[in-house]
């Protein structure tokens, strides 16, 4: 088993306070295209904007009296709130691609298969016994295997291309779907690491007959991507992937530890002791 | 209370057609409707910014994002449910015209 990764950098600090709001008139001598430029290029830069009654009060800046947006270009203004954010020592918007993945409890059955599968710690324990998202920074961008591994098809990523994982709705035939049943059976009925190295290692047979190794590297290479592209998962966390044996054991093992913890947690020191405990503390 | 829209910009991704949610935009920056606009809820999420309490607190919040599935767990995950009666509007799968049109905004421009 690959060791823990460490965290991406995790999302910025609570920005959705230190907006600029636009003033009654801000927009005034500005076209409606022009408008949505300005806004675009806030937004792309990482600040809310806000046009409501009050939204002044306590604004990083104010379109209007504090900056203004006739005749001038979007980026000048980003500029210049980008100024007044450094004057006033707020946290900068996000070096953090927020991809993380979300649970829908109207069908999550608490099964414990996405904490048993993640070798990254990303799921928890609440202190409730319940599945949880904890730790979305150390979730790998891009990667939605996880939600291949859920039964229940309760696992979102909202920046996901394609339905259900999505959030699209779940339907009768996404379930039965030929892609979702290659892509389960591809990830729990076999064993994606003994695969490779087995195919890898009859390649290497067949082409060290020829004396061309680099070829069976290629071969191992090829199926590697074949996989990626298959199921959308990055390479480094193919290669970590426990096999079925170990999720079934893992998720065995957590529920049954969940099952002690809730029998003996009933003074509220020890409930306290359970909450959010991950994989990684449960020893699984 | 009065409506108030949330629109967000989804910026760590291509997922919303960028035209759709640069015209719904200039479509609410021509209007004179109150909203207040967000570079990403999910990140937004993640940091469980109390911003969010603000808008699920709510009942008369439109949020303009993508599938309300997504939407309303990511609410759920920062700990500020959303109301049952908050809208929601996809961006993802719906044109622009029938996003401005379920917010009932105006075509043209009118003023700030
Ligand atoms: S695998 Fe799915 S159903 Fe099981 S606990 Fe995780 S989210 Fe819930
Ligand atoms: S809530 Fe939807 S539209 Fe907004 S950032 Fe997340 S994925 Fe993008």
């Amino acid at each position: 088993m690959k060791p823990r990764e460490a965290a991406r950098p995790g999302p910025s600090a609570p920005f959705g306070e230190l907006h600029v709001a636009v003033e009654p008139g801000g927009f005034d001598g500005v076209d409606a295209a022009g408008r949505g430029a300005v806004l675009a290029a806030l937004l792309e830069a990482g600040h809310p904007v806000s046009r409501k009654a009050g939204a002044g009060e306590g604004a990083l800046a104010r379109l209007g009296s504090d900056i203004g947006v006739v005749d001038r270009a979007p980026e000048q203004v980003v500029e210049d709130v980008a100024a007044r954010r450094e004057a006033a020592a707020a946290p900068a918007p996000g070096a953090w691609t927020p991809w993380f993945p979300v649970i829908d409890y109207d069908r999550c059955t608490n099964c414990m298969q996405c904490l048993s599968f993640c070798l990254f710690d990303v799921y928890a324990v609440d202190g409730e016994g319940r599945i949880t998202v904890q730790n979305q920074e150390k979730c790998k961008t891009s990667c939605p295997a996880c939600s291949r591994v859920c039964p229940e098809v309760a696992i979102l990523f909202p920046k996901y291309k394609k339905g259900p994982i999505n959030g699209d709705e779940v339907k009768a035939e996404d379930i039965a779907s030929e892609s979702m049943k290659v892509d389960i059976s591809s990830l729990l009925g076999g064993d994606i690491y003994s695969a490779l190295k087995e195919r890898s290692g009859s390649a290497k047979k067949r082409f060290s007959t020829e004396r061309d190794e680099s070829k069976a590297l290629l071969e191992r290479k090829r199926c590697l991507k074949e996989l990626k592209d298959k199921l959308d998962i990055p390479s480094e966390v193919l290669m970590s992937l426990p096999s079925a044996g170990d999720i079934e054991e893992r998720a065995r093992r957590a529920r049954a530890k969940q099952e002690e913890r809730i029998a003996r947690s009933r003074s509220a020191q020890d409930q306290k002791e359970t909450d959010g405990a991950s994989a990684k503390e449960w020893d699984i | 209370m009065s409506r108030r829209i949330v629109h967000c910009h989804c910026v760590y991704s291509k997922v919303v057609p960028a035209d759709v949610k640069t015209a719904v935009l200039e479509r609410l920056a021509g209007s004179d409707a109150e909203f207040e606009a967000v570079p990403d809820l999910c990140e937004m999420s993640a940091g469980k910014d109390p911003a969010l309490a603000r808008f699920a607190g709510d009942g008369e919040v439109e949020i303009v994002a993508c599938f309300p599935r997504a939407v309303r767990w990511l609410f759920h995950s920062a700990g500020h449910d959303l109301a049952a009666e908050a809208s929601i509007h996809n961006m993802r799968s719906s044109t622009a015209d029938e996003v401005c049109g379920a917010l009932g905004l105006p075509d043209g421009e009118s003023a700030s």
